[in-house]
């Protein structure tokens, strides 16, 4: 499992489901939306978020620069464990 | 490992490792959806947010689909009229000497009605940057031929594809000026894949860095999609890209320091 988790906020108005990030996405995390939005494209979203890394390769070849990429590192049980006590 | 990190829990300013460059306007960029020009655009944007810039950068805007990119990026731009934009970066240039200029052009802009400012620009060595996106055809007027558009290729003035008997071979004026004395960095890239994007972002600062060090002209040209032009969807028009413009415009740098660079 990788170290880091990620995730991705969509601007889901600037979205136009391009499918770009689709592509690019080296772990499938993200497909289109049933749902449109107001210009009535279908939206970006993580179909599989559970894969996501943070790695930005969605954002960077996003054409309109609607996608923002969080990651944090993933704690492993252990370190948890001594978190809490 | 724990896997129970919700995404209220990631998506935390402290989390954050990418988001669009504040150089950006929050603007809706009116290109259609996937067309290499947003991207493009945003390149250059982060170029200049990471040299700290802003202020001190002017763009040059062409004829073509990117008219309007002055409302996208925010820093000075002046709009040249079609084909002029070398010409408008020389004078901005010579007037303004510490200042970054570049222009930003299509194909139908630079290497059909802009020919000649293209070829004298680099000729003189004029010391700015172009930033050359080449989809094969004019995007904006109705996905015209352009002297760009691939043998054989479909365009709605060669709806049976450009034949070559009439209507002449394509031009491939990147290596053209890579010829010229007055270019110092010559360069082809794309922005369809990630790599392919930080590959033309290394590009782009290259072309801004030789422009600090007064070296002459940089040209980048990105080899683009267009997609309604084209008529395909995002995906495949980028698909359609790699197996058919990548041969005939291949990515990789042509001229480096003023010296061009032996095939293979
Ligand atoms: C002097 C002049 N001639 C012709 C036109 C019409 N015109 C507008 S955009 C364009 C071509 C643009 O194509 P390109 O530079 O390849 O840009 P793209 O739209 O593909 O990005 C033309 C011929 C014009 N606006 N001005
Ligand atoms: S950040 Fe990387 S792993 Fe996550 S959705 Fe984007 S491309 Fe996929
Ligand atoms: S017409 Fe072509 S170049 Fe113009 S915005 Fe649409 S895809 Fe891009």
């Amino acid at each position: 499992m990788a170290k880091f988790k990620g995730s991705i906020v969509v601007d889901k108005e600037k979205c136009k489901g391009c499918e770009v990030c689709v592509v690019a996405c080296p772990t499938n995390v993200i497909g289109l939306s049933r749902e449109v939005n107001g210009k009535g494209f279908h939206i970006a979203f993580m179909e599989n978020p559970d894969a996501c890394t943070g790695c930005a390769n969605c954002a960077i070849v996003c054409p309109d620069g609607v996608i923002t990429v969080y990651k944090k590192e993933r704690l492993s049980s252990e370190k948890k464990i001594k978190e809490q006590k | 490992m724990n896997d129970n990190l919700s995404n209220a829990d990631i998506v935390k300013c402290e989390n954050l490792v990418y988001k669009r460059s504040p150089v950006m306007t929050d603007n809706v960029m009116h290109y259609c959806p996937g067309c290499g020009h947003g991207t493009a655009h945003q390149i250059i944007a982060e170029v200049i947010e990471e040299m700290d810039i802003q202020a001190e950068t002017i763009g040059i805007t062409p004829v073509g689909c990117a008219v309007l990119m002055y409302n996208y990026l925010d820093i000075d731009m002046q709009e040249a009229a079609h084909g002029r934009a070398p010409a408008l970066a020389t004078a901005v240039k010579r007037l303004m000497p510490e200042k970054y200029v570049f222009t930003y052009q299509g194909d139908g802009d630079l290497a059909a009605i802009g020919t000649a400012e293209t070829i004298h620009a680099c000729n003189r060595g004029e010391n700015i940057a172009i930033f050359f996106i080449n989809n094969g055809i004019y995007g904006m007027t109705g996905g015209q031929m352009a002297p760009t558009t691939l043998p054989n290729m479909r365009s709605s003035t060669s709806p049976y594809g450009r034949d070559v008997e009439m209507m002449g071979n394509p031009l491939r004026i990147t290596e053209l000026v890579a010829q010229l004395p007055g270019t110092y960095y010559v360069t082809r890239q794309a922005v369809h894949t990630p790599t392919y994007v930080r590959k033309t972002k290394k590009a782009v600062r290259r072309a801004f860095e030789n422009q600090k060090l007064k070296k002459g002209l940089s040209l980048v040209e990105i080899v683009s999609n267009c997609n309604s032009g084209w008529k395909m969807s995002p995906v495949q028009a980028n698909k359609w890209m790699v197996d058919n413009m990548f041969p005939f415009y291949p990515p990789g740098d042509i001229k480096l320091e003023g010296k061009m660079l032996s095939k293979d």
